[in-house]
């Protein structure tokens, strides 16, 4: 008996690819409930860290929510670092580039599932660490503005995992780097954004260049948004804040695309990127 | 020069010199210097950047205050308290998962626990020059009142002494853990290290904490670690700080010298039923799953 298989071409092999690699991401990594424990509580414990601090300092009520917020911010940015821009070099550590690159479909579309279903999950943690550290530190909310709310996580997110898509590109170039580069890239940046404090407190010009990091304008309208009794934290205004972000999407999900065709035919002319050399 | 008898059974003391100029390597030579002293720097200066913000947000600029300066002195400590048993239980991990080559030092005839140790030299070396570093950040642009002269040296080394036996036997606990898991050992040693943060008194005194978790505060020797650390380098303002004000110096130094007992006989204990476990489930050259 012949079993017919039906080829998918065009966009619909694109489509295809991306629910394919954001599968085990969203539901496969679910199964393992390891991940309360790594992926929930981990954060969770840095994030009451730094709530003790400012309880020690006596400090107002909202610098609670924000680090609330930031702890549960900061599962995205550690999934940007560790399963995106480190990926493509874990996949060459482990053999498996070779046969993403083989495959019968565009890496970009294996990179957007990548971000897909990073994205899903992450965004099941983040909430589990924002719903646990409400409760549990009685954070109270005032939204103004739902829809502008979900504005601005929406291009917040396309922007990180535009940026994260570009950062998978570069890191491809790198062998043992990539492990460093990771984790230099992740308490400087818990600071320069603003993580654990309105980003507002350094200074314009340092704020202003942290902000090529999605998150530091993201988390800055969050803030607004979700703690609007005290708007002038608030590093810049927030349908300013919007816009920028906007702009970043398109110009980290551009330099994607730049990165990877680079790297594309730079992996065919040189003939040794998947070769592990560290 | 070396004779057979040397490399069928190399002592302790070599495999402890040859691991720490491995670990060293492994450590340093992904980059030229000046890349991985910025890399060595950065990460905890940003961390304590963190807490320096977080205080002036709210208390303002007055850097001298006892509360920030016993944070500071706090922070900058906690790197080397996460250097020392992360380095020494990450060395299992990187050699088992990265380098492939657990296996044959299994069969080498040395001591895995002394390798481990060796191993972790070069990453306590750089946490301590990054503590250091950040004193003098400290001392050279906010100001914080602290003088070499004013140092109690002989409390801040038994104490750093008793702390590194503490944490190295943590590390090789760790180490041995690690053997036995297969999914995410990476992040053990983070969730470890991010868990003991929180229940040492680094950054806040115990008594912030629900009462429970300030018991288990109580039961780790971070706590009592920071304290002396404290009042070695701040005196009476380290003192100050709310915790173990009842416990004069000598007390706290007993307390921290039965935890070092305590811990070093636990770790070889544990390590030994881990490894055993380990070697019994085929793990010694397992590659997890993340």
């Amino acid at each position: 008996m012949q079993t017919e298989i039906s080829k998918q071409t065009g966009w619909r092999l694109f489509v295809r690819s991306v629910i394919g690699r954001a599968y085990p991401r969203a539901v496969g990594s679910v199964r393992d409930l390891n991940f309360l424990f790594f992926d929930v509580l981990m954060p969770f414990m840095a994030t009451i860290g730094y709530v003790y601090v400012y309880r020690a300092l006596n400090a107002p009520e909202e610098y609670i929510g924000f680090v609330v917020l930031g702890g549960a911010m900061m599962s995205f940015w550690a999934n940007i670092l560790w399963s995106m821009a480190s990926q493509l070099y874990w996949e060459k550590e482990n053999g498996n580039l070779a046969l993403y690159i083989i495959a019968p479909t565009s890496l970009m579309s294996i990179l957007f599932g990548m971000a897909a279903g990073g994205l899903i999950a992450t965004t099941v943690r983040a909430l589990a660490v924002m719903i646990l550290g409400s409760l549990i530190f009685q954070v109270s909310y005032v939204v103004t503005s739902f829809w502008l709310l979900f504005a601005v996580f929406v291009l917040t997110m396309l922007a990180l995992y535009g940026m994260g898509i570009m950062l998978a590109s570069l890191f491809l170039l790198l062998n043992r780097e990539a492990w460093h580069l990771s984790s230099m890239l992740q308490e400087p940046i818990h600071f320069l954004s603003g993580f654990y404090f309105p980003v507002k407190a350094l200074g314009f010009w340092p704020a202003a260049l942290a902000s090529i990091i999605p998150l530091t304008l993201g988390m800055d309208a969050m803030r607004q948004l979700l703690f609007a009794a005290n708007v002038d934290f608030g590093f810049l205004p927030v349908e300013l804040e919007v816009s920028i972000l906007a702009g970043l999407s398109v110009l980290y999900i551009a330099a994607a695309l730049f990165m990877l065709r680079y790297m594309e035919r730079l992996a065919i002319r040189q003939g040794k990127i998947t070769d592990r050399l560290s | 020069m070396t004779t057979e008898t040397d490399l069928k059974h190399p002592t302790n003391t070599k495999t402890f010199r040859i691991s720490a100029w491995l670990g060293w390597l492994i450590q340093s030579n992904w980059t030229d210097p000046f890349v991985f002293a910025i890399y060595s720097l950065i990460v905890p200066m940003a961390g304590a950047a963190i807490l320096v913000v977080m205080y002036m947000v709210i208390r303002g600029g007055n850097f001298s205050d006892p509360d920030f300066l016993n944070i500071f002195i706090g922070n900058a400590f906690s790197h080397l308290a996460n250097g020392v048993i992360q380095g020494v239980s990450y060395g299992i991990l990187d050699d088992r998962e990265h380098y492939r080559t657990l296996k044959y030092l299994y069969i080498a005839p040395i001591r895995i626990p002394v390798y481990l140790i060796g191993r972790s030299v070069a990453t306590v070396l750089v946490s301590m020059i990054s503590v250091i570093l950040i004193l003098i950040f400290g001392v050279v642009f906010l100001h914080i009142p602290l003088s070499l002269a004013s140092v109690n040296w002989g409390l801040l080394l038994i104490a750093l002494l008793l702390g590194m036996i503490c944490f190295t036997a943590m590390g090789i606990f760790l180490g041995g853990w690690t053997l036995l898991i297969k999914n995410n050992p990476y992040d053990l040693g983070t969730v470890v290290g991010t868990g003991l943060f929180l229940f040492s008194g680094a950054i806040f005194p115990l008594s912030v904490l629900p009462t429970a978790l300030r018991y288990l505060g109580y039961a780790l020797p971070l706590a009592y670690w920071y304290t002396l650390l404290r009042r070695a380098l701040l005196g009476e303002i380290g003192r100050s700080f709310p915790m173990f004000t009842g416990l004069s110096d000598g007390q706290l130094v007993l307390i921290l010298a039965g935890f070092a007992l305590l811990t070093g006989g636990l770790a070889l204990l544990t390590y030994g039923w881990f490894d055993k476990v380990a070697r019994d489930r085929g793990n010694i050259d397992m590659i997890s799953n993340y």
